[in-house]
């Protein structure tokens, strides 16, 4: 991981009308193949500068910079919310994306079924949104971010709203499709432990004004699992990103 | 399914109890008090007027049905076209729903007697029947267009979706609902628009609609065939309901909360 930089953002500043500084001066490199947490309270911009990495929001300043311009458009999101379209099923929100890019039906075919099957869900194509728990929905929501292999996977808080043992089940999951296909994911997270038990690296955010305050490093190699968390790289990492937190913490911001 | 419809069956049998009991109380109410027909006729004299005057009612129920029906269709197209063309034009929506708005606020009772100066009478009550229902289609479909999952929106423009594509795949679909219910209410109002339009036409001869008829049983003191008329009118709305109410269940079982079971 010390080849040049899928992306990075230079000195992004985002102001919105209410004059709050979402992100003030933020620079952040996202290296190929690794999987970067943005770690911070709700209100430091962390989903914000998510979505400016996708081209959602414009930066009031600075600039998001590709190693390779094509790669721009090579981007899959997962929302907070799984975001599928109630009227169709789960193999017509899965053809969504190749859908929109032209690709036909016979075609996209093969894709979908096989992005179904990365993430557990065979033979649930004809099911309905409405027919599916909350961690199935998700399955599919990344299933769909996924079905055009992107080189470029952001993920917005995706687990926030699941139990904690479906979290965990997807947790595993999300890593072994990571490493099966080697993408570059960047995920949001206000989860310690969720981070570190994910990440290569932790970018910690800070609000009012957002911005990073430290980068914590994971150093470990290799697939993981549970015992994952109880290994002393796995506690020192929560214990970095833990204090790096509480350090930028208003007293006020702790109280709630 | 077959345990659907005995649950409908079985949901069914009370409301038809209390007509059928409705009925008979009236038509012992008329009896035992001897009331004239003129005053309040029998309900099976009302019956038996229906089929002794059923050449005159069905030509003027299919002038109704005719009538209702095409205006819906009319503001069907109208709406939802209308509403599409403010959902991806915002200048054409800030141009001319004042217009709408005026159309539907103005009561159609006070243009009819207007439109009767510059059109033929069927086709008067006909535009009022599509002024009364348009209004509820438009302004539904316009508010489902613009009600589409912001995250969608986002997820659309992230793959570079086009406006028409934005349109046919997302909002659409999410107007669909919103669409349905403003057509149930159209439906509704088409049927009266049509009938108070007639009324104030008091148009005769072959284009006589069912408000006519009561309208002319009313001056020859004709009351079990007002009755009659009346009946037929109802039995248009209650069809108009129906049809409305199993379109909309046809497209929105499988995914509409609106459209789920309630067990």
């Amino acid at each position: 991981m010390t080849s040049a930089p899928l992306l990075s953002l230079n000195r992004i500043s985002k102001t919105f009308d209410t004059s709050v500084a979402a992100l003030d001066d933020l620079s952040l490199d996202v290296l190929p193949g690794e999987f970067l947490s943005l770690l911070g309270p709700s209100g430091c911009g962390k989903s914000t500068a998510l979505r400016i990495l996708a081209g959602l929001t414009k930066a009031s300043s600075g600039e998001v910079v590709w190693r390779d311009e094509a790669a721009r458009a090579d981007v899959g999101f997962v929302f907070q919310e799984p975001t599928l379209m109630p009227w169709a099923n789960v193999f017509q929100n899965v053809f969504l994306p190749m859908r929109l890019r032209g690709i036909s039906m016979a075609q996209a075919t093969p894709r979908i079924l096989e992005a179904l099957s990365l993430v557990g869900l065979k033979g649930f194509e004809k099911a309905y949104p409405r027919e599916l728990s909350g961690g199935m929905k998700m399955r599919v929501s990344i299933a769909r971010a996924l079905v055009l292999r992107p080189a470029l996977l952001l993920m917005d808080e995706p687990f926030a709203a699941l139990d904690e043992i479906t979290r965990f089940k997807l947790n595993n999951d999300l890593l072994n499709l990571a490493r099966t296909l080697g993408t570059t994911i960047v995920f949001v997270t206000h989860s310690v432990y969720e981070s570190a038990y994910l990440s290569n690296r932790i970018a910690v955010f800070a609000a009012r004004p957002g911005r990073v305050v430290d980068i914590v490093n994971v150093d470990f190699t290799g697939p993981r699992d549970e015992s994952f968390r109880l290994s002393p790289i796995y506690l020192n990492a929560c214990q970095r990103a833990s204090s790096a937190l509480q350090s930028v913490m208003t007293d006020a911001e702790l109280l709630t | 399914m077959s345990s659907t419809i005995r649950r409908l069956a079985t949901q069914s049998i009370l409301p038809c109890i209390v007509f059928a009991l409705m009925l008979l109380g009236w038509e012992a109410l008329v009896r035992i008090n001897s009331i004239p027909a003129y005053v309040l006729p029998a309900p099976s004299l009302i019956g038996k007027t229906l089929v002794q005057d059923w050449d005159t009612l069905s030509s003027s129920l299919l002038v109704t049905l005719r009538i209702t029906f095409s205006a819906l269709l009319a503001a069907t197209i109208g709406g939802v076209a209308l509403a599409v063309l403010f959902a991806q034009w915002r200048w054409i929506e800030r141009s001319f729903f004042p217009f709408a708005v005026i159309l539907q606020v103005t009561p159609v009772i006070a243009i009819a007697p207007l439109l009767l100066v510059y059109l033929e009478p069927e086709t008067a009550v006909l535009v009022c029947a599509f002024l009364v229902a348009f209004f509820p289609i438009l302004s539904n479909t316009a508010l489902g267009l613009a009600s589409a999952d912001h995250n969608l929106i986002d997820l659309f423009s992230l793959y570079h979706a086009s406006r028409w594509q934005q349109l046919i795949y997302l909002r659409l679909p999410s107007a669909l609902p919103y669409f349905l219910g403003g057509l149930r209410i159209g439906g509704g109002l088409a049927l009266i628009g049509a009938i108070v339009a007639e009324i104030a036409a008091g148009s005769a001869g072959q284009g006589a609609g069912l408000a006519f008829r009561i309208v002319e049983a009313g001056f020859r003191l004709n009351i079990p065939r007002m009755f009659a008329a009346l009946t037929l009118i109802s039995l248009t709305g209650i069809l108009i309901y129906v049809i409305l109410s199993v379109i909309s269940w046809a497209m929105l079982s499988r995914w509409h909360e609106s459209a789920r079971d309630k067990t």
